[in-house]
């Protein structure tokens, strides 16, 4: 049996967006985003720490904020949407890489959180429609009232509810797995690797996802202990 | 020692493959996994059986020719090793191992152990070179290349091509290769007046032949054999970025294989 090329033919070839690379590059640049987004939402959710008349403040501050609100909402919905497009399509394409899968396949340097960014993405996906539905629109609400405008009585009474509060804390701890490994790997992907910065920046990685994931489960859990009521 | 061999047997692509088992009663602890292979071709040559097809030719871990999975990690259990350089006394006395190809589209099988691995071929074609007019060569000093650059550019051009990146990750990237290819020339001055144009072609080879994405989390550089660094995938990223924008006027073309085989499948 030969198997000599029979006809190779030249073909236009992929594209910035249809190769990997470039995907992957807009993955980083949504991401980094994202990211800034959610150290400015903990900024700002810390203030329930600071009692009712600051939080609220915040909120109405943010809601006249008027049309500058919504090209930031703008911006990060289409992050967002750019993020899953990119994942869903380069997802779709690795596994159409390997046709026929191993019978013994062992892992020998990659970390749970790189391993289950396919998981902890679409899990914190659905935390944050849930999210939006519960402090945004206020139209799930589980055992009490949404009040508009009243953003510390929505929180303490959304949290208090347990299980509101479990899939909340669930749902945080995925999303640091998720920064773990995303915070370096879009260094990465935009071509950004250095034999003495990056191992710097893969411990920074974990110690901001911690941080970021402490500061926001310590709402919760602070509503269910009773500090903040 | 006494080890049973777990190998993949499939006669070509179009046939049904299956594991079979060999049970191995006096392997030497001092044999090289390719030499177990050997000794075991020989017994299934003397039985009137077809003996275990495996690619191989220098045995010093140099060519890039050998590579399996042993056990479900590229070139088995040991760091910076191919299967020809891997002894046996690595293994305990009564283990199994499970020897199967490396798995990829872009890697189509041929026979049991062995796939086609020209994709990576035709990746170079696509740019892995410098260009170099003919004539009287250039003084070697008049190019000044710093040690740690030097060091760097012989960091990735100790890839020998072997596969066990692809077949190890688990989205069939091929990134750690051609990273390799593209950074160990771009790093060196010979190297940098191609370097837009060289990125932006091989990278898109590589995205024509079918690998998967890279999504960075290192499993390649884990099995690497010559333990080529995640930084000439951040290398690659970074040339492609730029070449990609400073080549955006120009019409790239790749190669997409056809070869016999896939057209007798239809």
């Amino acid at each position: 049996m030969s198997t000599a090329v029979a006809g190779p033919h030249a073909t236009r070839a992929p594209g910035f967006w249809q190769s990997t690379n470039g995907k992957k590059a807009v993955m980083a640049i949504t991401g980094a985003i994202l990211f800034l987004f959610v150290i400015g939402h903990l900024l700002g959710n810390l203030q329930v720490f600071d009692g009712p008349a600051r939080l609220n403040a915040y909120g109405r501050f943010l809601h006249n904020l008027g049309e500058l609100l919504w090209i930031v909402r703008g911006v990060l919905i289409l992050c967002v949407v750019l993020h899953i497009v990119a994942t869903v399509q380069l997802w779709a394409r690795n596994r159409k890489a390997r046709p026929v899968g191993y019978k013994v396949k062992k892992s020998v340097a990659s970390s749970y959180a790189d391993r289950t960014m396919y998981w902890s993405g679409p899990i914190v996906l659905a935390f944050v429609i849930f999210h939006l539905l519960e402090f945004t629109a206020g139209t799930i609400h589980p055992e009490s009232r949404f009040i508009p405008g009243d953003v510390y009585h929505n929180v303490v009474a959304g949290f208090s509810v347990w299980w509101v509060s479990a899939w909340y804390i669930f749902s945080l701890i995925l999303l640091g797995m998720h920064l773990r490994h995303g915070i370096w790997s879009m260094f990465q992907s935009v071509g950004l690797n250095h034999p003495r910065h990056t191992p710097v920046l893969k411990q920074a990685a974990l110690w901001i996802a911690i941080l970021i994931t402490a500061g926001y489960i310590s709402i919760p859990i602070s509503v269910l202990a009773g500090w903040v009521r | 020692m006494k080890l049973t061999l777990t190998i993949w047997r499939q006669r070509n692509p179009g046939s049904r493959g299956k594991f079979v088992s060999y049970p191995m009663n006096d392997v030497n602890p001092e044999m090289s996994m390719l030499e177990c292979l050997d000794v075991l071709n020989e017994s299934l040559i003397e039985r009137g059986e077809e003996p275990v097809a495996f690619e191989h030719d220098c045995r010093e871990g140099i060519c890039g020719s050998c590579g399996f999975m042993v056990s479900g990690i590229a070139h088995g259990p040991e760091p910076a090793t191919t299967v020809c350089q891997l002894t046996m006394r690595h293994f305990k006395d009564g283990d199994e191992l499970v020897l199967e190809p490396w798995r990829s589209r872009s890697f189509p099988f041929l026979k049991d152990l062995v796939v086609d691995r020209r994709s990576f071929d035709r990746i170079i074609q696509a740019g892995g070179y410098i260009s170099v007019s003919t004539g009287s060569p250039q003084d070697g000093n008049d190019i000044p290349v710093g040690k740690e650059v030097a060091d760097r550019a012989m960091d990735a051009a100790a890839c020998i091509g072997c596969g066990a990146c692809v077949a190890a990750c688990p989205n069939g990237s091929a990134a750690l290769f051609t990273g390799a290819k593209i950074a160990h020339l771009g790093i060196l001055p010979q190297g940098k007046p191609e370097q837009d144009r060289r990125a932006v072609r091989m990278v898109a080879q590589m995205n024509t032949e079918g690998f998967g994405s890279c999504t960075n989390i290192g499993e390649c550089t884990g099995v690497c054999p010559k333990e080529i660094p995640l930084e000439v995938i951040a290398k690659m990223n970074h040339d492609y970025l730029a070449g990609a924008w400073k080549e955006r006027h120009k019409v790239v073309t790749a190669i997409t294989p056809v070869t016999d085989w896939e057209l007798a499948k239809k």
